[in-house]
């Protein structure tokens, strides 16, 4: 079924977040990746931009769809994932490895998310 | 139509739901928008093969002694001509000239026509078309929709993987013909045509027949890696093929002049509803034109978007009627009306896309053509 590891913590518009020094690595999980298939384009924002929390951070384009991805932290952008621009599929392919999208400086420890059996719970809610 | 939260499930909803099926609601339908992956799918059907359940396409039927005379009247194109057997792409014409649907007529008989239409569109259509009717004497439209599931089984191996099912020769059906004959034990209307861009057939059989057909045509068609396939590859292929999806690239407002379907247009024919003024747009030539585009820097064309032709234009000129992402050419492409001096090949314009403008250059319809044998 749907992979959410035990280590990182999650967004309810289904990003995830792992802490990395002063900084946090954002994707989105297995199961919005499916939600929205082949990925074939992403938009990333601008390294240095300012998000607060449920901004929209760029977005992914499937064949069939445009879907916006949210920041589940505030912070500001202090790198983007590069090699998505030619390997969008490492979204679907890795999304919690290779298929990262931003890393924010901002921390992971936020009342707003979810650890992973909180995300289980509302993903299962939400699919009732 | 029905009621809102109450699709209809297709004979074959138990079967699209086995096999994984994302259902949605289309026009009414519960289908499934993919099954694993609407961009296998579709490269399936380019290379081998794929089936599709249409049943939510309609089913009219014209009857009676002046069956001919009633579609020569409410069609662009001209079916005179027309064999049993035959079926042939038109138009269904408001008096503006304008599409009430299109449509693929199918001459069963002398006095009988059957039009496959549009799952929106159906009720709608039957409505017009009877109100026409009602004017004719000896003609009757027949909402047959309820008799007919559809299964398309589209790909170059469609022939390969469907003759075995079936004890017609299907290497003497011509594209565009049609045959009532035997598919799996069941009584079809087999018909070579498709929305695909690619070979294949589009079976018409009773719907309880369906879910046995459907199982039937996978079975034959694994050693093929025939794949089912949803509405989500179904659109990137007509698309890809340059086909016109009514409520997207067509509608009430278009005409088939306007959307570069001129073949579909006759005059040497009589008097048919919208003659004068396509005569009249023939004649002086149209003021827009739908065309096809590419966009070569980043970014994907999506229906709705904005369309300016300079990159500052306050106003858009249109709207992105179709676009997305050729999973066969790996580009983003789309199709948008322009008006008629800026639609000559390579002809740059921006389309805009969320907060920003991208630019986009005017393409040949279709992007995709299949090497024909």
């Amino acid at each position: 079924m749907m992979s959410i590891p035990d280590e990182l913590k999650y967004g309810r518009s289904h990003e995830w977040v792992k802490a990395d020094g002063d900084a946090v690595v954002v994707g989105i999980t297995h199961y919005a990746q499916d939600q929205l298939g082949e990925v074939v384009y992403v938009e990333l924002p601008e390294v240095g931009n300012a998000f607060a929390v449920g901004d929209e951070l760029g977005t992914l384009e499937s064949v069939k769809a445009v879907s916006e991805f949210l920041a589940p932290v505030a912070g500001e952008v202090t790198e983007v994932n590069t090699r998505l621009e030619d390997e969008p599929n490492l979204v679907n392919d890795d999304p919690y490895g290779d298929g990262w999208l931003v890393k924010l400086r901002g921390s992971a420890e936020s009342e707003e998310l979810l650890d992973a059996a909180g995300y289980k719970e509302f993903l299962e809610q939400e699919s009732a | 139509m029905s009621e809102a939260g109450a699709a209809v499930k297709t004979p074959l909803y138990e079967e699209h739901v086995a096999a994984g099926g994302r259902m949605v609601e289309f026009a009414g339908f519960e289908l499934p928008v993919q099954y694993k992956s609407l961009t296998e799918e579709h490269h399936a059907v380019r290379e081998r093969a794929g089936l599709f359940d249409v049943s939510h396409m309609g089913e009219i039927a014209i009857r009676g002694p002046a069956a001919l005379d009633f579609v020569q009247l409410v069609s662009c194109n001209d079916h005179q001509k027309m064999t049993v057997g035959r079926a042939q792409y038109t138009g269904i014409m408001y008096p503006e000239g304008t599409f009430v649907d299109d449509t693929l007529v199918h001459k069963m008989a002398d006095d009988e026509y059957l039009l496959v239409v549009n799952a929106a569109n159906r009720h709608k259509d039957v409505a017009y078309l009877s109100e026409v009717a009602a004017e004719i004497d000896d003609v009757e439209v027949i909402d047959l929709s309820g008799d007919y599931a559809q299964l398309a089984i589209q790909g170059p191996l469609a022939e390969e993987i469907l003759q075995p099912l079936t004890p017609e020769n299907l290497s003497e059906l011509k594209y565009y013909r049609f045959i009532e004959g035997g598919v799996a034990g069941t009584a079809a209307i087999i018909a070579r045509t498709g929305y695909t861009g690619e070979d294949g057939f589009e079976l018409y059989v009773e719907p309880s027949a369906a879910p046995g057909l459907w199982r039937a045509i996978l079975d034959r068609g694994q050693p093929h890696d025939l794949k089912p396939a949803g509405l989500g590859a179904r659109d990137t292929l007509r698309f890809e093929a340059g086909m016109s999806l009514y409520g997207y690239d067509i509608d009430n407002t278009t005409t088939p002049l306007e959307a570069s379907l001129g073949w579909i247009v006759k005059f040497k024919k009589g008097d048919y509803i919208g003659r004068d003024v396509l005569e009249r747009q023939k004649e002086e030539g149209v003021e827009r034109k739908l065309v096809g585009f590419e966009m070569y820097e980043r970014g994907i064309a999506r229906h709705g978007y904005p369309v300016l032709l300079k990159e500052d234009d306050a106003e858009p000129v249109s709207h992105v009627t179709s676009g997305t992402q050729s999973p066969t050419l790996g580009r983003a492409l789309g199709m948008t009306y322009l008006p008629i001096e800026a639609t000559e090949i390579g002809t740059e314009f921006f389309v805009q896309i969320r907060n920003r403008t991208a630019p986009a250059r005017v393409v040949e319809l279709p992007f995709y053509s299949r090497k024909k044998k």
